[in-house]
């Protein structure tokens, strides 16, 4: 439960940060470890594959596309300044509804969440997390979306050449 | 032992941070990582559930998940890139027209 504890806080802790920072670079730091805080959960949730990819996959090549583009950008951050610098609350006009809507998300979730009735209690059962066991759905009752799954790589990575090309 | 509920408030939690963010923040690149943090909290949650129900279906989906994730990102990243080559800014209030 401590370590429970432990991830959770550094997970939220990071995410909030990376919301309120001005600079993208801080930003992107710090959702890497908010992954590894979450891959932590999967190891404590018997989920040992997920928490590996999470680490390869998410952390080590999605988050270093976005470092690479903002490293690329190299925004001029005195741009945002201008409206970052007042308080989500203080904007004009419709600005101010986003921080409004937001906080009503997170009320409405925990209400619905505290209200759920019967004790879940801890997991009973063995965990299904061998990565036999994975490979094999994989490749059986999931092989059509699997292959889909390819489909769409290659669509994602024709369109992202198109898109960033100098003369499109 | 952390229960089920434990996870889905977490994930519930983390989804909220990820809306805010989205809502709130004017830098097109701090949006995206925002829709990165809500696809994570789900993620958490299916992960959870399918531990709860004991079947492996619910890390598949996350499989499935981070491959959207991943096509997502770059796709995202690519258009950002060209409007910075247009506009040089990355505040979405100056993306008003669909032509230029």
């Amino acid at each position: 439960m401590t370590l429970f504890y432990l991830f959770g806080a550094v997970a939220v802790i990071t995410s909030l940060l990376v919301i309120s920072q001005r600079n993208p670079i801080y930003s992107v730091l710090l959702l890497i470890a908010s992954f590894g805080a979450l891959s932590g959960l999967y190891v404590m949730l018997e989920a040992p594959f997920v928490a590996v990819i999470q680490i390869i996959v998410y952390a080590g090549a999605i988050m270093v596309l976005f470092l690479f583009v903002v490293m690329l950008l190299n925004a001029p951050h005195e741009e945002t300044e201008q409206d970052e610098r007042l308080h989500a609350f203080r904007r004009q006009g419709p600005l101010r509804f986003g921080a409004v809507l937001a906080i009503a998300l997170a009320a409405e979730l925990t209400w619905a969440l505290t209200r759920g009735t019967g004790e879940t209690g801890a997991f009973q059962g063995p965990a299904v997390s061998s990565v036999q066991e994975i490979g094999k759905a994989l490749f059986t009752d999931y092989a059509f979306p699997f292959e889909v799954t390819s489909v769409l790589i290659l669509v994602a990575m024709v369109g992202a050449v198109v898109l960033a090309k100098r003369d499109a | 032992m952390p229960t089920l509920n434990d996870y889905l408030i977490l994930s519930a939690i983390l989804f909220a941070i990820g809306t805010a963010g989205v809502l709130i923040r004017r830098n097109i690149i701090t949006i995206l990582l925002s829709v990165e943090i809500m696809l994570n909290a789900v993620n958490l949650s299916f992960v959870a559930f399918g531990r709860a129900l004991g079947t492996v279906d619910g890390q598949i989906i996350v499989f499935f998940v981070m491959t959207v994730a991943a096509a997502e990102a770059a796709v995202g990243l690519a258009i950002v890139i060209a409007l910075f080559r247009h506009r040089e800014s990355l505040n979405p209030a100056t993306f008003t027209s669909l032509k230029w």
